[in-house]
Order: structure tokens, then sequence, then C-alpha cells
């Protein structure tokens, strides 16, 4: 064995150059074994769009149906609920959720694409128990209908944005939606793409 | 000694031991890259077949998706059952009905073609004449006995076996097999060469039924082969570059 | 900076010194042939099947009800499933393909003999411990072969004499194979013998770098050292093998990657095609045979006229082994310095070997059984007649330093 005569950029090059297709293979390998834990096809079926009829939901009333295994709740506001939500802006950390909670086709203060029609995932943003609905002002803390986690206590408006000094830090997020005809809404579909893609 | 040995194993590799029961009189290639067959095929089987026989390890979006056919064409014009674009495909009947009505539940197509074969598939098909000694009036060549009923007889008509053999059948196909006796005695609504063609997408597509991700894997593997080829001659080149070092 | 962190973690943890013993101041023979590839192999094929087996353990469910349905659900819901699964399918076969190579040097080269005998036993130990994990991995897709697989191995164990009832009632938990007995081997499979062959082979590996590696032409480097104190006709295994063994993967992986892309099922062998349909306890497949990897044995087990004669027959075919390194009684370990008798006579094991394996395939006829009667005989007296020829046998001169 000698070390003379070695072409030490020669071995240098190759070095690199194999360690470097190596690394890219290594890469390739890893990716099947990280994207194995993606939600499967079977999970994907589960969390399909759901249909909710409203014809049948009265005024101030909560329905609540499950998409991708989450509470989503469909809430028919009075005009009092509405009104209400201009009189609590100042009190908002979000009043007008600028954070991405919810599609662009929603970020208005009603948080809704019909007004009254409220579809929202019903998670606390704190740490993912359900609120409970307080459609009567007199039931709870605040002056006007809303939603309160029991978990920690925290205060949410009638379109799910949070108050501020709240443990939860962003508003409840609205899932992407569209109405197929009056009565009926598409949980997990977006209005422009009909009846095409999911939205993530 | 170790050019013999590999000798050896390469004579071993060619063994294929695929379980040969029953005759199967035809040969069947089946071709993936034919997506106009699939789609045929697909359309057949849910017209034809998924009434009786489920593919519960498939879902209709996945077939969608893979041969192209529009989410719409699916839901309006593919799913016979009541099912969701989203949900497997399983067939109307229970258990407990279709044994009623066959004697046995007609079983899961889903991984018929990795079991079976795609000539099996191809020739049973083929292969229903009439027999009055069955309770459906026809029975089959590949599978004795079939509880089967025929029901692509509305597209091919009903054949006759001719029991004494020797003769060549009706040279309806291009496929130079002579073919086992069979005789058209009634006409369907395609001709023979038209029914072999549609039972041939019917095959094609319970042989991507039985393994989807066949449409795919050749063209990736081919890129994965390239890949390490480039690999294994960087390496190669390493270890001549280190091994100058070595007398 | 890099050296200081090294010197910390050394005063705490032998790293450096590891990595030399073991590789970077581990010095082999630099005579190494095309034989001395698949130990390498053997450890990226055990690797590839841990990590694909912890993969597949994510998605697949042990119990009889659900168990062929999560294997479908596993290739075609699971993203990439499909690859995993026949990564860790075609593994297995190509596992043993390079573990009989492996084996196969041994016996060319002598690579069983003094001081190399633990090294030997361990390794046959990681060959009975794999079987039994290719066995019990075959069941759990829970297809019509796995099924009747687990009922012809199980029901070898009732040749036992007085106990044998009990014992196969006991292996399967049940008294029939059922889900029970599938949970167990789930368990085994994944965990139990995934730790024993952990443990084997790094046993295996210390053994081998404890006496050193032997060569082609079975001579022992550390008898001849140079100034330096390393064997003059040894190498660093470090870069010396590693890239060498790096060209060696890259063709593994270009054959590997041909039969998972392109032909899984490898016609049948390496995927049953009577495993495409769930397990049914009243109908057994029309031939029932192993998977290729144990058909030599099978063979074997199928030649002997008697259910307690096969079995013992069998099992010994493998026990045999573990005396090898006191049965040959030549002078020289390699074969390229033996004489002509033991030449022939691995020859002839090695086509026995392969004929038994061949008809081990095949379905049982008069001439099968005949052949395969030959064969097993021609196994046995490979090695039962090894202390007679090997001495009797004309060797050459073994010369001082290893060759080309």
């Amino acid at each position: 064995m000698s070390n003379e005569g070695v072409d030490v950029r020669k071995r240098r090059f190759l070095t690199g150059a194999t360690a470097a297709v190596g690394g890219v293979g290594a890469a390739f390998v890893a990716t099947p074994f990280i994207k194995s834990w993606l939600p499967s096809a079977r999970a994907r079926a589960a969390g399909a769009p759901v249909e909710v009829n409203i014809a049948a939901l009265d005024e101030g009333a909560l329905l609540s149906v499950t998409w991708r295994g989450k509470p989503v709740w469909v809430v028919r506001r009075t005009q009092e609920m509405l009104d209400s939500l201009d009189n609590v802006a100042s009190k908002l950390a979000d009043p007008d959720s600028s954070a991405p909670q919810q599609p662009a086709y929603c970020q208005n203060k009603y948080r809704a694409i019909k007004d009254p029609i409220l579809v929202m995932v019903g998670i606390c943003t704190h740490l993912g128990c359900s609120p409970s609905f307080r459609p009567d002002a007199s039931e709870w803390s605040m002056d006007v209908p809303g939603f309160f986690c029991p978990c920690h206590g925290s205060h949410y408006d009638i379109s799910g944005r949070v108050y501020a000094g709240q443990p939860a830090p962003l508003n409840m997020q609205v899932p992407p939606y569209r109405y197929s005809s009056d009565e009926l809404i598409v949980v997990g579909e977006d209005p422009a793409t009909g009846g095409g893609e999911e939205a993530a | 000694m170790k050019r013999s040995l590999l000798l050896a194993l390469l004579v071993m590799l060619p063994i294929s031991v695929w379980a040969a029961e029953g005759s199967v009189p035809f040969e069947f290639d089946p071709n993936l890259d034919n997506q106009a067959s699939l789609q045929r095929g697909a359309k057949l089987f849910m017209n034809y077949c998924s009434g009786c026989h489920s593919l519960q390890y498939m879902r209709y979006n996945r077939i969608a998706e893979d041969l192209e056919i529009p989410r719409d064409v699916v839901e309006n014009n593919l799913i016979m059952t009541g099912g969701k674009i989203h949900s497997t495909i399983q067939g109307t009947m229970s258990k407990e009905q279709a044994g009623d009505w066959f004697g046995k539940a007609p079983p899961d197509l889903s991984l018929i073609a990795r079991q079976r074969g795609a000539d099996w598939i191809y020739s049973f098909l083929l292969s229903f004449y009439l027999d009055d000694s069955r309770p459906n009036g026809v029975n089959n060549l590949v599978m004795a006995n079939t509880a089967m009923p025929h029901v692509l007889a509305p597209l091919q008509g009903y054949q006759v076996h001719e029991e004494s053999g020797g003769h060549d059948g009706e040279s309806e196909g291009g496929h130079g097999d002579a073919g086992p006796a069979l005789e058209l005695v009634q006409e369907g609504q395609l001709n023979p060469a038209e029914y072999r063609s549609a039972v041939g997408d019917i095959t094609n597509f319970l042989v991507y039924a039985g393994e989807p991700v066949k449409l795919t894997r050749a063209s990736l593997g081919f890129k994965v082969i390239v890949f390490l080829i480039l690999f294994t001659g960087l390496a190669y080149m390493l270890k001549r570059e280190f091994w100058r070092d070595v007398h | 900076m890099a050296s200081k962190f090294m010197n910390w973690v050394d005063a705490r943890f032998p790293a450096t010194q590891l990595w030399n013993d073991h590789v970077g101041q581990y010095y082999a023979p630099k005579n190494f042939n095309f034989w001395y590839y698949f130990g390498s192999l053997a450890m990226l094929v055990l690797v590839n099947q841990l990590l694909t087996g912890i993969w597949l353990a994510m998605f697949y469910k042990p119990s009889a009800a659900e168990a062929f349905g999560s294997v479908a659900y596993i290739m075609r819901e699971v993203e990439w499933g499909w690859l995993i699964r026949y990564m860790h399918s075609t593994g297995a076969s190509f596992f043993f393909i390079v573990v009989y190579l492996h084996m196969f040097r041994a016996l060319l080269y002598g690579s069983y003999r003094k001081p190399r005998e633990l090294l030997w036993i361990f390794g046959c130990l990681i060959f009975l411990a794999l079987m039994a994990e290719a066995f019990m991995g075959y069941v759990l897709p829970w297809g019509n072969m796995s099924y009747w697989g687990a009922q012809v191995i199980i029901s070898l164990f009732s040749a036992v004499p007085v106990v044998g009832e009990q014992l196969t009632t006991w292996i399967r938990g049940d008294f029939v194979v059922g889900d029970a007995t599938l949970n167990r081997f789930f368990a085994l499979h994944v965990v139990a013998l995934p730790f024993v062959l952990v443990g084997l082979v790094i046993a295996h590996i210390m053994a081998l770098h404890h006496v050193g590696s032997n060569n082609p032409d079975g001579i022992e480097i550390k008898a001849n050292k140079g100034a330096d104190g390393h064997p003059v006709d040894g190498i660093r295994f470090h870069p010396y093998y590693t890239v060498k063994d790096l060209f060696g993967v890259g063709v593994f992986l270009i054959l590997f990657a041909g039969v998972i892309f392109f032909a899984p099922t490898f016609g049948g062998l390496f995927l049953e095609v009577d495993n495409f349909s769930p397990a049914n306890p009243s109908v057994t497949p029309e031939h029932i045979k192993p998977s290729w990897y144990f058909t030599p044995f099978y063979a074997m087990l199928r030649a002997v006229p008697s259910k307690g004669g096969g079995v013992i027959v069998m099992f010994s075919a493998v026990f045999i082994l573990f005396f090898l390194p006191w049965l040959d009684r030549s002078r020289v370990k390699s074969i390229r310095y033996k004489g002509i008798i033991f030449k022939v006579a691995l020859t002839l094991f090695a086509v026995s070997f392969l004929s038994l394996a061949y008809l081990g395939l095949q379905a049982p006829s008069d001439g099968v059984k005949l052949s395969a009667r030959i064969a097993t005989v021609t196994y046995f007296l490979f090695f039962l007649l090894m202390p007679i020829y090997s001495k009797l046998d004309r060797t050459k001169p073994v010369p001082e330093r290893v060759t080309g």
C-alpha cells in the first residue's frame, strides 16, 4: 500500500459526488415512509364532504354534524344575534378575522357566505375542547350571545370571534363550504370548485 | 464453480408456479396502457357484474382518478348500487340473498385477477355454453358447474359445446389458437369479434382492479433504476480510485 | 471543534474506539472477491426488513377478521403502502438469496474452520432465527397459503413423541390455526425474533472482528504482520471495503428494484397466487408448497416415507450445519488448495441442494420423490463422510501470502 501519486482532488470530487447522489437517494427512499403517515384513502373517504340540510333549522338554533371527525356547527342566527356583532367588536382579539381561520369568502363580520347562517368547526382554538353554545345572553357572563369553552374559560362571540385576553389565541375555524341549493350546505367544498376538488 | 452455480440459479428462475386448475382455453395479454379499454371495462363491469360482485377494496373515486373518468360521469353512469363517489364498490345483494339465489355467494372480485390470472377471466367469460342439466341453463368450460348465470348473454348470445372435440371451433378471433369446440347458436348484440374485445376490456379492468398501482409501478421503476445505475457508476469509479492504493 | 467534541464523547463513551475496532482500523484481507459482498448485503437487507416492517406494523391489523383486509388496505389506501409492502416481501426473498450465497462462501473457503467455529455457529443460529422469522411473517397476510402453510408447519410438531398433540394445540392456542395463532405469530415476528436476530448479528460481527476475516486463500493474515504492526496482506476496512461494498450495494439495489417494480410476485415465487384469496379453513390450495427458500427442506420432509422420520431428517438437515467445523479434517481451508475429492463433493452438495429446492416446488409424484431421496442422501453424505474424504483428499501447498 502506498499513497504516492494519489489524485486528492479527484478522490475528493468522487467522494462528494457519490455522497451527494447517495443523499438524494436517501431522501427519495425516505419520501414514501414519510408520506405513508398522511391520511389514507379510507380516512379521506371518511373525511369526504358532508351535506347538511338546513330547511328544518329554527332561528337561533344550532345543528351539529361531523366532518373529518370534528363537530361542525350550523347556526341560523337571529337578527338580534347579528346586531350584537357590531357591539362587541371593540372587545375582540381579531374583529376583522385577519388571521386565516376562515376561507377568503367568509372573511367578514358574519364570517359566513349568507349573513345569518354560521358554519363553523366547533373546536376551541386553545387546546381543542368543544365550546358550548350560549344563545341567550342572560345565561353567561357576557351580555350578548356567543360561545363559551368550559375547559379554560375562553369566550367567543356569535361569529366565533374570540374576545381579547382569553386563553384561546384565534377565532374559531370556519371550514370550506358551499350552498348546493338554498337549504343544502356541502361542508368540505369551496364554492368556486363546485363538485370538484376538496379543500385541504 | 462460481459460474456453474450462477448458471444453475439462472435455470431456476423462470419456473412459473401458477396453479393450473381446469382448462384455460384462451390466452389474453392484459394491456393497462389502453385507457379506453379500461374505461369500457369499468363500464361493462358496473353494468353487468357489480349487481352481484363487489370490488370491496376499490373506491369509485380511485377509478375516476386512475382511469381519468370525470367525477360526474362516474356518479351518473357507473355507480349502480347507491354508493357515494368515495365509497367502496359493494354489490347490492346480501350474502344471504345470494346464497338463496345462487347456492353460494358471488365472490368479491378485487383480487380475482391476481388469484386466477388474466387468461382465466378471459376464458371464463368466453366459455359459457347451453346445458339443460344446469339450473341456469348454462355451464362453463373453465369452471365446470359454475353457479353463475351467463349474464353477458345479451351481448354474446348463446353457444353450444361439441362434446366430440376435434372440431376447431368457430374461427372467430385472430388469436391464433384453435380454441375449444364452441359454436354460436343464437346471436347477441355483438358479433363474436366485438364480444371478445368487450371481454378483453373487462379483463383489463379486473387486472387493473387487482393492483391499481400497476398503472404507474413500472414507469416509476424505470426512473429508480436509471438513478441507481448513476449511483452505482459513481460508486464504481470511487472504488477504483481508492483501490489504486492497494497493490 | 469537532475533535474537541469527540474528545468529550470519548472520555465518556468509546465512540472512536468502536469505530476504529470495527471499521476505521479493522484490517481485512485485501483479496476479497465476489463472494465477500453478501455479508454487508445481508446487513442491508436486515435494515430494510426492520424499517419496512416497522412501517407495515403501523397499518397492519393482527386479527383473523381484519388481517387480509388490512394488507389490501396497505396495498391500495395507504400512500406508498404498496411500495413499503413490496420492499418487505421482496426483501424476505432477497434475504435468503443473500444468506444462502453468504453461507456457500463459507463452504468454499473454509470460513467455519478454527478459529472461526463460534462465528459459524452464530451464523447458523441467525439462519435458524431467520427461518422462524420468515415462516411467521408468511402467516401474517392471512391468505389461504398463509393459513395452510401454518397448518402444515405447526403439524410437524405433532411428530414429537407423547406430547405432540398437546404441543401443537399449545402453539396454535386453539384447536385449529386461528386468531390466537395469528396474534402470537405477529408478536413474535415483529418484536421477539427481530431482537434475537439483531442480537445474534451483533455477536456474529463481534466474533468476526475478534478473530479476523478469512479470505479466498484461507490464510491467516494476522500471522504475517509488517513493521507497523498491521497485517501486510490487510487493508483498512474503511475506506477500501466501504467503497467496494457501496458498489456492491448499488448493483444489489438495481436487482432489488427490478423485482419490486417489475415483478414483485416473481411469477408466484415471491408472492404466491393462492395468497391473494383470504384464509379459508375449508378449502386447501391445490399444491401446498412453502416459500421457495424453504423448499429444499420441504422436499426432504416429503422424501421420507414416515412422518416422524421426515421431520427428523428435515431438522437434521439444518442442525448438521452446526457441526461442520469439526467434520472438515482437511489440512487446508480454501477450495483453492483442496483436492479433487472435496471439489466433487461440494459440487454434488450444491447440485443436490438446488435440486431439492426445485423438487420442493413440484407437485408430488414418483419421479419427484425418487429424485428428492437421492438428493437428500447426497446432502447428508456430504457432511457425514466429510471427516473421511477431507482427510483422504490430496491438498495443494498453501502460499505464504494471499494471491490476487
